[in-house]
């Protein structure tokens, strides 16, 4: 069977994936990675929730999942001039070493 | 239909998960590409033809190729090889898991989650371009707006500006 359950579970796996990578990684652009694999997984939800809905025809969550993905692009591109900035003031990417602000 | 659905999703886990966990970071987005194209399968596979290849032109065609000029260009050759993981993550890989039981657990007790598949909608590009320009005017501007602000942002952020403060 191939019923919304297993795209759910499927796309909460992915999120996992995502949130366990951007908890656990040192280089900046592999977290905002595993911020887009989170993303990736809600938009999976959307399409899966528009299509075993009750009226797929009304396009609510292709529409949903389009400004999504245009959101999330904006962010990838703004998150890699940030941790491009970040990179030429302190000369890595490592997090664990971008400790000025740290107590 | 379960067996590409299976093939899919494992298709798509192996390849997150083997980007979330390489070590090297251009093996990892290598690895996230094949994930994303797993998505945009599964986008396919779920009727949604606009969707899964606006997935592929925006994740593996931009996104992705973003993140490698990214890696390229703070790389430094003479770093020495540090840990890929944080000094945390123990917790992290704590937290995750948790956050997925719970997700799951969610998931399997409810109700909803067991519909069966409704009946194939005929969903072709010329109503989605309807829709985005009738009932979805506004978003649609509004993510015009937000576009061009990041676009101009993302250039100013990472602008090198050694030559103006001499």
């Amino acid at each position: 069977m191939s019923s919304l359950q297993n795209y759910l579970l499927l796309s909460s796996l992915l999120f996992s994936i995502g949130l366990a990578g951007a908890l656990t990684r040192r280089n900046a652009i592999l977290v905002l990675i595993g911020i887009e694999l989170m993303l990736n997984a809600a938009n999976l939800n959307f399409i899966a929730f528009w299509r075993f809905g009750p009226s797929p025809s009304k396009l609510t969550g292709i529409m949903f999942a389009i400004f999504s993905i245009s959101v999330a692009a904006a962010e990838a591109a703004v998150g890699l001039g940030i941790i491009l900035a970040a990179y030429r003031h302190s000369r890595t990417t490592d997090l664990d070493q971008m400790n000025s602000l740290k107590g | 239909m379960t067996v590409t659905f299976l093939i899919l999703a494992i298709l798509t886990v192996a390849g997150t998960a083997a980007a979330m966990g390489l070590r090297n970071a251009v093996h990892c987005v290598l690895a996230l590409t094949v994930g994303f194209a797993g998505v945009a399968a599964l986008y396919l596979q779920l009727d949604a033809q606009f969707v899964g290849f606006t997935q592929i032109m925006v994740y593996v065609g931009a996104v992705a190729i973003l993140a490698v000029f990214a890696i390229m260009m703070t790389h430094s050759p003479t770093a020495v090889r540090l840990p890929a993981y944080s000094s945390q993550w123990v917790w992290g890989g704590i937290v995750a898991a948790a956050v997925f039981l719970v997700l799951a657990w969610a998931i399997c007790s409810s109700s909803a989650s067991t519909q069966a598949l409704p009946p194939q909608p005929y969903i072709d590009v010329q109503q989605i371009g309807d829709a985005l320009m009738h009932r979805y005017v506004l978003p649609l501007e509004i993510m015009g707006l937000l576009l061009t602000a990041a676009l101009i942002g993302a250039v100013v952020i990472a602008m090198d500006r050694k030559e103006e403060t001499k």
